[in-house]
């Protein structure tokens, strides 16, 4: 069995707005979309979920949060207590303005690390993986649609992406395994 | 559309600050009425407070925060005694009871300037948040820019009341004022050549006329726009905002120096005017955030979408943590030096104002970081409400901790002069913003970013 997808190709981040807007109008769907650069507002108007990376974002710096308060804990105060400059050294909060930037620190290298770890997976995206890129021009300065063509009439869904002001359009059948 | 835009203060809001305004000026003039007026005074009230201590049966005096933080006994004593700018001898009084006696004839004095002040870093702050924006040509905020000019109309009031007060405050408000106390130390001596009353004057009167012409030509300008053909009022403002903007931050950061750092003449921070500045941008920001969400609520306001919403609480949310930023930067390098001359300023500070001064924290930082930090809840008008409130009572105690703890020492208490001036400078607030905004319409026309403004998303 084939699966028919057509690729429109669209050389304004406007036009593929609102060549967007149209086509989830007209109720076809839009499998996927390759921008040179983050169109602001597209992935509202392709119909994504909201994100929740920002979530595992504050989770993430929690946990860094407790991994800088347990560390400095344990270093400075129960296993080793120096005397660095004459600051006490007997409990944590008697010496914790010391501690604050490493909590700070530790916070935004968990939270920003784990979050771009976090996206690289969610994206499927790892070390030598080959691009999933259908048209190289994409990285570059064009802007491709994939709408799934399965059971619409092809010539009419070609003659509207026409419309919505694509430059040009291809039917793209892909050989599945069952 | 009949809506026209005009906003007029309502009667009864009115009627309300006038009220503020006449019930603060009773307390105001109260509490420079009651000020004890010579030492005999002052033995009589800290005799009768040794009684009402020995009462209660309280140990006189436990071990303070400081102390056991340090995990020194007497530290904090003798951090203080040591203290050129809080000890016995700092402000040239030859007894324990004239020291006390002068601290307390302060306090009137820093509740006023305390409420005045924070009040004309809201106008100020916003004039600076306009100059920004006019410079940046930033295509978000044109919406705003009748509300801004409204809320500046108080800079000219208020600068002028607190220029009299930092002018008239005196030799115990400002110790280097006193010649007899500059006779005997060096180092004010050494000062002296900046630190001298003439200079003092001139300096505070540069500043005030310069906020007060930036105004006055800014509101014009713009206003100029809403009829002219082409672009040349903006051009004006966009020029004078750029001299403006250089012209600000000098003079603020002198500002800073002159009218809180000099209460302590020997101390000093390099970061000072910064941290200043910081409450005063958060604040304003909050003020004009608040403002604009009242002016929504009345309807009047339509063309200001979410999305400013959403951005003006992005920017209460990032300067409440630049401030703490600041606030974190001064504190840790002085604990940690713990250099005399340094470290009484924050022992006064921890150990007789130990819950306002950690309790600031959580208004200013925590409270606003968790809060806001979610993006839906920041387009959310009554968490911004919430919000904004409790990060204006921080910035007011913010800047009664710069002050009080200089001047009045332990000798604070939160009372008739404190409220009162509070509520004096909120009624006078509420009349000339409320003026400001009802004498043009809420909406700018023709400015060159209005549409764009209108039109914002993102």
């Amino acid at each position: 069995m084939a699966a028919n997808t057509i690729h429109a190709i669209y050389t304004d981040d406007d036009v593929l707005m609102n060549a967007v807007k149209q086509t989830r109008a007209e109720n076809y769907r839009i499998s996927e979309i390759y921008t040179p650069f983050p169109v602001h507002g597209l992935d509202e108007a392709v119909g994504l979920a909201p994100t929740r990376l920002a979530i595992t974002a504050f989770l993430y710096g929690l946990v860094g949060f407790t991994v800088a308060v347990a560390m400095m804990n344990y270093i400075m105060i129960q296993d080793w207590p120096q005397n660095i400059g004459g600051k006490p050294s007997f409990t944590f909060y008697q010496n914790m303005p010391a501690f604050i930037p490493i909590m700070f620190e530790l916070t935004v290298f968990f939270a920003g690390h784990l979050m771009v770890i976090t996206f690289y997976m969610r994206s499927r995206l790892w070390p030598f993986k080959k691009a999933e890129n259908p048209d190289l021009r994409t990285t570059d300065d064009h802007f491709l649609m994939e709408v799934d063509a399965e059971n619409h009439d092809v010539e009419k869904l070609t003659q509207f992406l026409y419309k919505t002001g694509a430059s040009e359009i291809n039917l793209i059948q892909i050989e599945q395994d069952h | 559309m009949a809506t026209n835009y005009m906003y007029t203060l309502p009667s009864k809001l009115k009627l309300f600050s006038i009220i503020l305004v006449v019930a603060g000026l009773i307390g105001i003039v109260y509490g420079f009425m009651t000020t004890p007026k010579t030492v005999e005074d002052v033995k009589h009230i800290l005799s009768a407070q040794e009684d009402h201590h020995s009462a209660n049966g309280a140990s006189a005096e436990a071990t303070n925060f400081v102390d056991t933080a340090r995990g020194e006994i007497g530290y904090s004593e003798a951090a203080l005694k040591q203290s050129k700018d809080l000890g016995e001898d700092s402000h040239g009084s030859s007894s324990h009871e004239e020291h006390v006696l002068h601290q307390m004839q302060t306090r009137p004095w820093s509740a006023t300037f305390v409420s005045a002040f924070f009040f004309l870093m809201i106008g100020l702050g916003i004039l600076v948040f306009y100059a920004i924006q006019v410079v940046s040509q930033a295509g978000w905020s044109p919406v705003l820019y009748r509300i801004m000019h409204g809320m500046t109309a108080f800079v000219l009031p208020g600068s002028i009341i607190v220029f009299l007060l930092v002018v008239f405050a005196g030799t115990h408000f400002f110790p280097w004022q006193n010649d007899e106390l500059v006779a005997g130390d060096k180092i004010l001596q050494i000062k002296s050549g900046f630190l001298n009353f003439p200079f003092f004057v001139i300096r505070a009167f540069i500043y005030i006329l310069g906020w007060n012409l930036y105004r006055h030509f800014a509101r014009k300008y713009s206003l100029e726009q809403e009829t002219a053909s082409d672009y040349t009022p903006f051009r004006k403002s966009f020029k004078i905002s750029v001299y403006f903007l250089a012209f600000f931050f000098i003079t603020e950061a002198f500002m800073a120096i002159d009218w809180f750092m000099t209460l302590t003449p020997h101390w000093y921070s390099t970061l000072f005017p910064w941290y200043v500045f910081s409450s005063m941008f958060v604040s304003a920001i909050t003020a004009l955030a608040l403002i604009t969400i009242y002016l929504r609520g009345k309807g009047l306001v339509s063309f200001i979408s979410d999305k400013h919403l959403h951005d003006l609480a992005k920017y209460i949310f990032a300067f409440s943590i630049f401030w703490t930023y600041l606030w974190f930067s001064q504190f840790m390098l002085i604990w940690y030096a713990n250099i005399p001359e340094e470290v009484a300023y924050f022992v006064i500070r921890i150990k007789e104002y130990n819950l306002l001064f950690f309790g600031m924290l959580i208004l200013n930082f925590v409270f606003p970081f968790l809060m806001l930090m979610n993006s839906d809840y920041k387009k959310v008008p009554w968490f911004i409400v919430m919000t904004g409130i409790v990060v204006l009572v921080g910035h007011f105690i913010d800047i009664f901790l710069l002050v009080m703890p200089s001047t009045v020492g332990q000798y604070w208490h939160f009372g008739i002069p404190e409220i009162g001036a509070l509520c004096f400078f909120l009624g006078l607030f509420i009349l000339f913003v409320g003026n400001g905004l009802s004498k043009v319409s809420l909406r700018p026309k023709n400015d060159p970013f209005i549409t764009e403004s209108e039109n914002y998303h993102f």
